[in-house]
């Protein structure tokens, strides 16, 4: 039977048997597993059927917990079932898992194997979560490549169906979840062959159902528990039997045969690797490579890893082997060793040949976190079992210098296959070059014979990110599941990348070179740093460019550059004839972008066409002439740490640094973003002196904390550079001082959102304004000076300023800079503004999602620190529980700050009355008592340092807990809507004084836009592909009924003043208290630079109302529920629709979005007459008078644009 | 019986006064109730191409730019499958709109590109209009390109649209040519059946308060109706094509002096957005009226029976009529 070739990942091909074979899909996002819940959704809700012809009925979960938890009724139901997750989401699903396994109900769930956030949190893939789980029960079937992942998918159903055992089927995340791969598909017909109806009919069978009631999931007693505990035996006996008979009639359907252990290499071999996974693709490459060197080495491949069949096991092993190492993906710190290890100790030990074979084994952990394994490291592996005491419980992958548990690796071995064309590319994320190359590797793998091959690298940063795409083809079958290192094609996307990076390091001698250079054919050799200039002669390399930004500009294709890059490609690669090649990219063109209309392809037509012309080779001259190279990472000017330890990350060199250059604890120095210049934006804002009103708009909407404001004393200004700008100060109180508004050059991302806040316009020309965008390069040099000038001028005594107003506002030193976040950043400028009102006494929880990345991830972090050495102190827990780790550290503080207050009244006489008198009632609400405050706790330290008793070094330790101190718990929609909501739920019921921000955003936006419970009704996102058919769930009302709380709903774009005050009151306000701002955010699909458009008109639509609810007022007899913006003034359509979440679906299907329009408008009238009508309610019958009227006044200044307040 | 009847762009209609383009075609419901009123035809809401190549340039754009942000959200949105971008919509409502009611439909486009004219009028003929008229919509901003340059890409257009076109085509102008009559000569020549005088365009306001410029359309009033008589007027006779009157065509009274100044058919939109579609059903009514009570038999006797070559004093087009009117001023 002839089947469908296609090139898809490893999710989509888990996701594809997933979905034929099962009737019930519980999901919930999580990297890197959620792609396979949103092609399920999607499959079913363009209508495909499953094998039975019916289709699978999908829905999206709040957590993974309430994904195992639906699984579990829907089997029990007598449903087929799955669910798809990785990491944490796996930990989560654990219980369920018992119960799923203890009732022997069969199930496969599709496991993308992730690392565990431990010391830190990684996306990347290890087998750290499945391993978690192999107590649990379930069988544990793994692939190891994109092949198997559809392979085993059936496999595994097949099997569970008839061994009652569930099954979690599991392939390395992010290598092959996300490899792109040429594979066989199986066909309707081959899965329902292999899927019993009679299984599936005894599943039913055992249903719950009250046509023949039973009980199951009963409590149990000492007297029986252990005894039911163990009926299971036989099930598990049977399993590998059963998989091995799948995979056998799994041959004879499809052809290709696999076993439970199945053995490659040498017949003869003695020394034997055990693994499995992708690494095993890379061990299997380099065993051939070794083989047919005469080596006698071998490999056995892992797939049935729970139960573990000692038999089969056994029975794959040359019976020449003399010594096994044993690769775990894995680290079980203070285990005797990893369990993989331990299982193949145990084989050996009990298997019927033990006392005759006894061939030496050593275990070794490799790749976490996707860290790279190679041919190389393979060979390591093979080069420690020879000698004659080889190392164990070894690491290799990494230099581990100080426990030396690494291997040492000789990088140069390499396997790669000389007919395997390689290719590298470096790009934007926002160039387009990964989707073009996602579709260059699809045309190579369906249009031509040949396998292929696509992986694609991203850095951790949103806004002006460096993606890395590796591509592989040729006419074998490509095991390479690792990194180019030697690319016979190089393509730079992005001529900037050529001083940051060296982009030619993996070109091989004789490659092939494509510059994207905005400098021609004949001139570019000088703008070439010396390091490439040298590489290009050296390795002699063939050098193309293209002025891919002009040819885009010239057909209007704007900064996408990918199909012009995607051309160039096809046309100097040569893996297709051109014209052949140029047909198959029109008609992928056609083909990804038909659906948008017919514009768009044209413009790409024309692109193409366009790109040819334009494409020339460079003559390279003989010797390397620049007297400029590439940058270091960070400045000479950085501290030691960033530069020995952050710097090389930066840089791309963080495989090289060693374990002891890594803090023990997870712990890293703040303060560190400011190092990295990323020098990302095209164009940057200029101030306009002479016409700024000096309001600090821009200051307080720029999400990057580029735009910095300072009044000081004239004599400041000595020894300032040239072009520093000052002015006099426009305020009553700093008449006689300077101001100046600086902007950071390298640090912009060139969002412009502060050119739409600045309300000064010119008098002879109104698009002049007091700060303008500008190209970079030109003021990049002279701006970074006087930036740094900038920063030496002491900071603005946050004791004179008045923090209840922007304009004073803008002074206060932010503590959170040039963070990753996309470039526009809608949640930053909140969290921007915690760090300025209270950022050094604060201390942070984050909730995982966007903000614990451009807040965490590494190499540096936003968050900083003042000249005093206070800051924000921040950690991420996880995504669930971020209210109860707040709501942890809040206690733990209340504890400290009860527990120095008793010691402080015990040591009164040794601390004498006034400091104690001062230290425990002192004024702490406003800057000045805080400073008088921090001044005692100074002089009690000093006091206590000659006080030798007990109580006064415990008090010296936790004397800090006496200034007060602000707790934030940050996270998004997903996490405080849904997967978060039962503990922050719980946390604002507890009354105790924790401040709760939640960015919404109205989507998973980290995660890649699935909907979540604030998902508005009408808007499409992922798992709402229709439109979103029910309304957002009104949190902040939730919270109000509590009545305790202090809750309100603010969007700075609207009303700056509101935003301002309902922070300073949260934090004032000494209970639980809750802010819910709205972000705009790039997953609404808009240009962002209208983002404060955007919050006005949410506002004014009623989308949005602004209010707040503030206990304190009841307590002085006043309505506590001021609701602050005016009834709806505008349509919702005339908001919604400036928003692709919204429009796509007018596209897609006008009628129904048509009908939730009429849903959403309904929604926001209903919502706006219950608030209304709050508002105006007397409270406790005490005859409070209405909010309404008593702040009109108040209500109506802060519904004024930001333009106006 | 007086009759009422018209031809315009070889169409027979009952009456002269057209439905002319406006939101109100974009909902079927309201083509029964001008039909219902007494439209003697309809002509749809303008389909421009440009707005076309805008929504899906921008679909385009706002899901690419959401695309591989990072490593874990390569894309924010799910893949849809299909979009209604491009003319689909507008070609359903021209069928729906022939299926729903008997009197001529015409079809109205307004393009920015020569493959874009020719492509979407015979997509407009091919969905069932009766004829079209093309809304040439421009404002020429750019001092390097003068008048002769826009008249020979209007007179071209009108070529190459009606080279591939069987059903007549009208043309929508604005006011501002240099030489009106030479221009609508050229393109009675390049085979133009009807000109629609005239265009009414966007006009800028400025909100002071945020020294920002408000586009604004503001409804047509009677007195605009002035310059459309004028040019009629002068233009009947001369040419070939059909003349329409647009724009200011409130009451019988306007609809009688568009005839009699040698308009067709007058056509009314600001009248029916303000005082509803049963407003035409009034219109109609006077203007039955007045022919009755002028004793007129037919529109057609009256159609240019006071354009520029029927009157005495022609001159009252002319430079005469300014003074005329300057004068006029004057003495009060």
């Amino acid at each position: 039977m002839s089947r469908l070739k296609v090139t898809i990942d490893g999710n989509e091909a888990a996701a594809y048997v997933a979905h034929k074979t099962n009737e019930v899909i519980a999901i919930y996002p999580i990297t890197p597993s959620s792609p396979m819940g949103e092609w399920s959704d999607q499959w079913s809700s363009e209508g495909k059927p499953n094998i039975w012809g019916t289709i699978p009925l999908v829905i999206e979960m709040q957590s993974e917990a309430g994904a195992a938890g639906s699984l579990h009724g829907a089997l029990q139901a007598g449903s087929l079932a799955t669910t798809f997750t990785s990491a944490q989401g796996l930990l989560l699903m654990i219980p369920n898992m018992y119960k799923i396994a203890g009732e022997l109900t069969p199930c496969v769930m599709h496991v993308a194997a992730r690392s565990v956030a431990a010391q830190a949190l990684s996306i990347f893939g290890d087998h750290q979560d499945v391993m978690a789980v192999r107590q649990t029960g379930w069988a544990m079937l793994s692939s190891n490549s994109v092949q198997e992942v559809m392979d085993m998918a059936l496999i595994a159903q097949a099997a569970s169906l008839e061994s009652r055992v569930p099954f979690v089927h599991f392939f390395d995340g992010f290598r092959t979840s996300h490899e792109v791969a040429k594979v066989e598909q199986l066909t309707i017909e081959d899965m329902k062959a292999m899927i019993d109806d009679e299984l599936v009919r005894q599943h039913r069978e055992r249903a719950l159902s009250p046509d023949r009631p039973v009980l199951r999931g009963t409590a149990q007693n000492p007297d029986v528990y252990f005894q039911a505990r163990e009926t299971v035996n036989p099930y598990y006996l049977a399993v590998p039997t059963i998989v091995q008979n799948a995979m056998d009639k799994f041959a004879k359907i499809v052809g290709r045969q696999y076993k439970l252990y199945e053995y490659v290499g040498a017949a003869d071999a003695e020394r034997v690797i055990v693994m499995m996974g992708s690494g095993a693709e890379v061990a299997q490459e380099a065993v051939e490579y070794m083989v047919a060197k005469g080596e006698k080495v071998g490999l056995l491949k892992l797939r049935l890893y729970r139960p573990f069949s000692i038999e089969h096991f056994i029975g794959a092993l040359p019976k020449t082997t003399k010594a096994i190492a044993v690769l775990d993906r894995t680290k079980e710190p203070g285990a005797t060793a990893e369990p993989l290890y331990m299982d193949v100790i145990t084989a050996l030990t009990e298997s019927e040949v033990a006392p005759t074979f006894r061939p030496k084994v050593v275990g070794g952990r490799y790749g976490l976190s996707s860290k790279e394994f190679t041919p190389a490291m393979v060979k390591a592996v093979y080069d420690n079992l020879a000698k004659p005491k080889s190392k164990n419980h070894f690491t290799v992958g990494i230099i581990d210098d100080v426990t030396h548990t690494s291997l040492d690796v000789d990088h140069a071995f390499s396997t790669e296959d000389p007919k395997t064309v390689r290719a590298l590319f470096y790009g934007l994320g926002a160039d387009g070059t990964v989707g073009a190359n996602k579709n260059s590797i699809k045309i190579i793998g369906e249009d031509t014979d040949n396998y292929a091959q696509g992986y694609f690298v991203y850095d951790s940063k949103k806004s002006g990110s460096l993606t890395t795409s590796h591509l592989r083809f040729g006419p074998k079958p490509i095991h390479s599941s690792y990194l180019i290192t030697q690319a016979n094609f190089v393509a730079c996307h992005q001529f900037t990348f050529l001083e940051k990076i060296d982009v030619l390091k993996g070109a091989e001698k004789g490659a092939t070179f494509l510059l994207n250079s905005p400098f021609s054919h004949d001139k570019v050799w000088d703008f070439l740093p010396r390091t490439v200039q040298q590489e290009i002669i050296d390795k002699k390399l063939k050098f193309y460019v293209i002025d891919g930004y002009e040819v885009a500009k010239q057909t209007g294709m704007g900064q996408r550059i990918n199909t012009i890059m995607q051309t160039c490609f096809f046309a100097i690669s040569g893996v297709l004839p051109r014209e052949e090649a140029i047909d198959a990219i029109k008609k992928a063109i056609k083909k990804t972008y038909g659906k948008r209309g017919e514009a768009v392809v044209q413009k790409n037509f024309a692109a193409v066409d366009s790109s040819l012309a334009n494409l020339f080779e460079v003559k390279v001259p003989a010797k390397a002439t620049s007297n400029f190279d590439v940058k270091p990472p960070v400045p000479d000017a950085a501290p030691e740490y960033v530069k020995n330890v952050l710097g090389p990350i930066i840089k791309g060199d963080g495989d090289l640094l060693p374990v002891s250059k890594m803090p023990i604890d997870g712990t890293f120095p703040t303060g560190t973003a400011q190092w990295e210049k990323r020098n990302i934006a095209l164009e940057i804002p200029e101030w306009d002196e002479e016409l700024c009103i000096q309001c600090g708009k821009c200051v307080l909407v720029c999400p990057h904390a580029v735009i910095r404001a300072k009044v000081y004393d004239s004599d400041k200004l000595k020894g300032a550079p040239e072009k520093f700008k000052a002015v006099p100060a426009r305020w009553q109180n700093f008449k006689e001082m300077k101001y100046t508004l600086q902007v950071a050059p390298e640090d912009c991302t060139g969002c412009a959102i502060c050119i739409e806040a600045c309300p000064a316009k010119s008098k002879t020309e109104v698009k002049h304004k007091a700060i303008n965008m500008v190209p970079q390069i030109p003021l990049r040099e002279q701006e970074a000076k006087n930036w740094d000038f900038f920063l030496n001028i002491p900071e603005t005594d946050r004791k004179v300023l008045s923090t209840g107003q922007i304009k004073d506002v803008q002074l206060l030193q932010p503590l959170f800079e040039f963070s990753g976040a996309c470039s526009g950043c809608g949640e930053t400028p909140y969290i921007k503004l915690i760090s300025q009102l209270f950022g050094d006494r604060t201390v942070i929880g984050n909730a995982t999602g966007c903000s614990s990345i451009y807040g965490g991830n590494l190499p540096t972090t936003p968050y900083a620190f003042n000249n005093d050495g206070r800051g924000p102190a921040w950690s991420n827990s996880l995504f669930e529980d971020n209210a109860e780790f707040g709501l942890g550290i809040r206690l733990s503080i209340d504890k400290q700050t009860e527990f120095a207050r008793e010691l402080v009244q015990k040591l009164a006489v040794e601390i004498g009355s006034n400091l104690v008198n001062g230290l425990l009632t002192g004024d702490q609400s406003t800057e000045k008592g805080l400073e008088e405050q921090r001044a005692r706790v100074v002089e009690l330290k000093k006091k206590l340092g000659g006080i030798k008793s007990a109580d006064a070094q415990a008090l010296l330790v936790i004397a800090d807990v006496l200034v007060k101190k602000s707790v934030w718990i940050v996270g998004g929609d997903g996490w405080a809507y849904d997967i978060g909501y039962g503990g922050l739920d719980h946390v604002i019921a507890s009354g105790r004084n924790v401040n709760i921000l939640v960015l919404d955003t109205e989507v998973y936006s980290n995660t890649g836009g699935q909907m979540s419970k604030s998902t508005p009704r009408g808007a499409v996102a992922k798992f709402a592909a229709g439109g979103k058919p029910r309304p957002k769930k009104d949190l902040a009302m939730m919270a109000v009924a509590y009545e305790n709380v202090y809750v309100a709903r603010v969007a700075f774009g609207s009303s700056d003043m509101q935003t301002l005050k309902a922070f300073i009151e949260a934090e004032a306000y000494d209970g639980p208290s809750l802010i819910i701002a709205y972000s705009h955010c790039i997953a609404h699909g808009y240009d962002l630079v209208h983002g404060l458009d955007q919050q006005k008109l949410a506002v004014q639509s009623g989308h949005w109302p602004l209010f707040r609810y503030n206990p304190m007022l009841k307590a002085q007899g006043k309505h506590p529920f001021i609701l602050e913006s005016k009834a709806p003034s505008i349509p919702l359509e005339k908001y919604i629709y400036n928003e692709t979440r919204y429009s796509m679906l007018k596209h897609a299907n006008p009628e129904v979005a048509q009908e939730l329009l009429k849903g959403a408008q309904q929604d926001v009238n209903d919502r706006w007459k219950l608030y209304e009508s709050y508002a105006a309610m007397p409270t406790n019958g005490n005859g409070a008078k209405p909010a309404a009227a008593e702040k009109k006044e108040e209500a109506v200044a802060a519904t004024k644009g930001a333009g106006n307040d | 019986m007086i009759d009422l009847s018209t031809k315009y762009l070889g169409l027979k209609l009952k009456n002269p006064v057209v439905a002319s383009a406006s939101p109100l075609t974009q909902d079927l419901d309201n083509f029964r109730r001008l039909e219902d009123a007494g439209a003697s035809a309809i002509v749809m809401h303008s389909l421009f191409e440009e707005q076309i190549n805008i929504e899906s340039e921008e679909l385009d754009r706002y899901l690419s730019t959401a695309e591989h942000v990072s490593a874990e959200a390569m894309d924010m949105f799910p893949e849809a499958g299909d979009y209604h971008l491009g003319p689909d919509e507008y070609l359903d409502q021209i069928v729906r709109a022939k299926a729903a009611v008997n009197v001529p439909i015409i079809g109205s486009l307004n393009g920015i590109s020569p493959g874009g004219w020719t492509r979407y009028a015979k997509l407009i003929q091919d969905a069932g209009a009766s004829a079209l008229e093309l809304n040439i919509y421009f404002i020429p901003t750019n001092p390097n390109i003068d008048a002769e340059q826009i008249e020979n890409e209007y007179s071209y257009l009108v070529k190459e649209i009606k080279r591939g076109l069987s059903i007549p085509v009208a043309v929508k102008l604005s006011p501002f040519f240099t030489s009106m009559s030479a221009f609508a000569a050229r393109l009675d020549k390049a085979g133009a059946d009807g000109l629609v005088l005239f265009n009414r365009f966007y006009q800028p306001d400025y909100d002071l308060d945020e020294l920002e410029v408000i586009p604004s359309l503001q409804l047509s009033r009677s007195n605009e109706l002035r310059l459309r008589l004028h040019w009629t007027a002068i233009l009947f006779g001369k040419i070939k094509a059909d003349m329409a009157i647009t724009g200011g065509v409130h009451t019988a009274e306007d609809v009688i002096k568009a005839m009699m100044a040698g308009a067709r058919v007058a056509m009314t939109t600001s009248a029916l957005l303000q005082n509803g579609i049963d407003y035409l059903r009034f219109v109609l009514t006077e203007v039955h009226d007045w022919l009755d009570k002028h004793e007129y038999e037919s529109i057609q006797q009256m159609q240019g029976s006071m354009s520029h070559k029927a009157v005495r004093h022609p001159s009252a087009f002319e430079r005469a009529n300014y003074v005329k009117v300057l004068s006029s001023y004057a003495v009060r």
